[in-house]
């Protein structure tokens, strides 16, 4: 019984990571998906920032949910959202330059991310704070799996490295193994992700 | 009291308010960051400049204290080599100066000091495929040949153009001359496999980055030719010495 409860609760943590994935199932933040995975440690990053920002404005939305005007109500939750990345893009600038560096307009683009408005408008208005924040860090996982699972085909096969280091012995090039260039490029994110959603569906039958 | 919270006043003083406090945070967080983050970008700056002597930092060294020791001075000349005085090399912009004509530009020159002698290290600045592409070229004491090189991009495609910034693209450079047998400026070429120019110059082109590859040959050939006067000048003070 109290096992039952305490699975109840975790609901909106553990549904969002394979059942209700948004990515694979609800097809959501496909773009960013595509852009920052031709490496691992981009993603991951990526993945950091997204989790920070969507589970903040979920519970910062939950808050303010009673207050908030229903004819503003996007509009107040793009400010907050947009607010949360330059905070996260400010942040990186002067922690992580590097990464920064490398991430350059995607963190910016979170704003645009289909899975925050998402879950804000589908989650945070109607829930409460506790609740909202258990969603967020649940989305931004399940999105952070999915991107973290085509980076690393994306990196192996597309440069021969994961986070960096070598990992196809040189020896394989001397036998004239190539990086397939094509893996590189967005269109193979699709494929790869097309992938996943294939294992996935059979799975879940 | 029961607020309307479908009311227009109420709305509009709603959405006022919140702009007013997200406003008010962003600033502070900017004004926390911003010091930070200046010296990041100094920082990184100062480890692109190393970088082209060929100078990288380890683990325990930091990039401040390594520019100190290697970099012992540094200036900026005209398009006749002669020295401007009063402009902080460090602080020069070459985006900007590429954009004027030749003999306008203030062109920065950084003396570094290596195990292999002193380099002279100057910046480059162009357009890559995506958005702007720029390095630093070391120059042996002579002025004739490339010590070393490195290149930086904004936004080039990750494995294709971005590859520019990869030591096995800008290692090519070492060696090259930038003055052809007969004395004059010809700049490196960045040209594909299979299409080497006789007589001059070159280094081989990322594949799959031609765009890119063609943005890092116009950027060596307008950057660096307005530094043929200050080339020419080392060139001759190496051979006096001789």
């Amino acid at each position: 019984m109290i096992m039952g409860n305490i699975r109840k609760r975790l609901e909106p943590l553990i549904n969002p990571l394979s059942n209700d994935n948004p990515v694979i199932v609800q097809i959501l933040g496909i773009c960013s998906a595509l852009a920052v995975t031709a490496k691992l440690q981009p993603a991951v990053v990526m993945t950091i920032s997204v989790l920070a920002v969507l589970a903040l404005s979920n519970v910062i939305i939950s808050l303010m949910r009673n207050t908030i005007p229903t004819s503003i109500r996007i509009i107040v939750q793009l400010v907050v959202v947009a607010a949360l990345v330059v905070v996260v893009d400010q942040v990186l600038k002067a922690w992580n330059y590097e990464v920064s560096k490398q991430l350059s307009v995607f963190i910016g683009l979170i704003i645009t991310n289909c899975i925050i408005m998402g879950r804000l408008e589908a989650f945070a208005l109607n829930n409460t704070p506790f609740d909202s924040f258990l969603d967020g860090v649940g989305n931004a996982l399940g999105y952070g799996i999915i991107l973290v699972i085509v980076a690393f085909f994306r990196e192996l096969f597309g440069s021969g490295t994961l986070w960096g280091f070598q990992v196809i012995p040189q020896a394989l090039y001397d036998m004239g193994y190539q990086n397939n260039g094509m893996m590189i490029l967005p269109p193979m994110a699709l494929i790869t992700v097309a992938c996943i959603i294939w294992f996935h569906n059979r799975k879940a039958k | 009291m029961k607020i309307n919270k479908e009311s227009n006043v109420y709305t509009v003083v709603y959405a006022a308010v919140l702009v007013v406090v997200v406003g008010f945070a962003l600033a502070l967080v900017y004004q926390a960051l911003r010091p930070a983050q200046l010296e990041n970008i100094a920082n990184d700056t100062k480890k692109q400049i190393l970088a082209a002597a060929l100078i990288y930092p380890t683990a325990d060294q930091t990039i401040g204290s390594l520019y100190e020791s290697h970099i012992k001075e540094s200036f900026c000349v005209d398009s006749k080599g002669d020295v401007v005085e009063g402009a902080k090399a460090f602080d020069v912009n070459m985006a900007n100066e590429v954009k004027k004509p030749a003999d306008e530009r203030v062109l920065p020159v950084f003396v570094c000091s290596t195990d292999k002698g002193v380099k002279y290290i100057v910046p480059v600045s162009g357009a890559g495929l995506w958005g702007p592409i720029w390095g630093y070229i070391a120059m042996n004491a002579d002025g004739k040949t490339i010590f070393g090189a490195y290149f930086g991009h904004q936004g080039e495609t990750p494995g294709l153009g971005a590859e520019i910034e990869r030591p096995a693209f800008s290692g090519q450079f070492e060696g090259k001359p930038i003055f052809g047998s007969n004395g004059d400026f010809e700049s490196v070429l960045v040209v594909k496999k299979g299409q080497e120019p006789a007589g001059r110059a070159y280094v081989n082109a990322v594949s799959g980055g031609t765009i890119t590859s063609q943005g890092v040959q116009k950027m060596l050939f307008t950057s660096l030719e307005p530094y043929t006067a200050f080339f020419k000048k080392l060139e001759k003070e190496s051979s006096n010495k001789e």
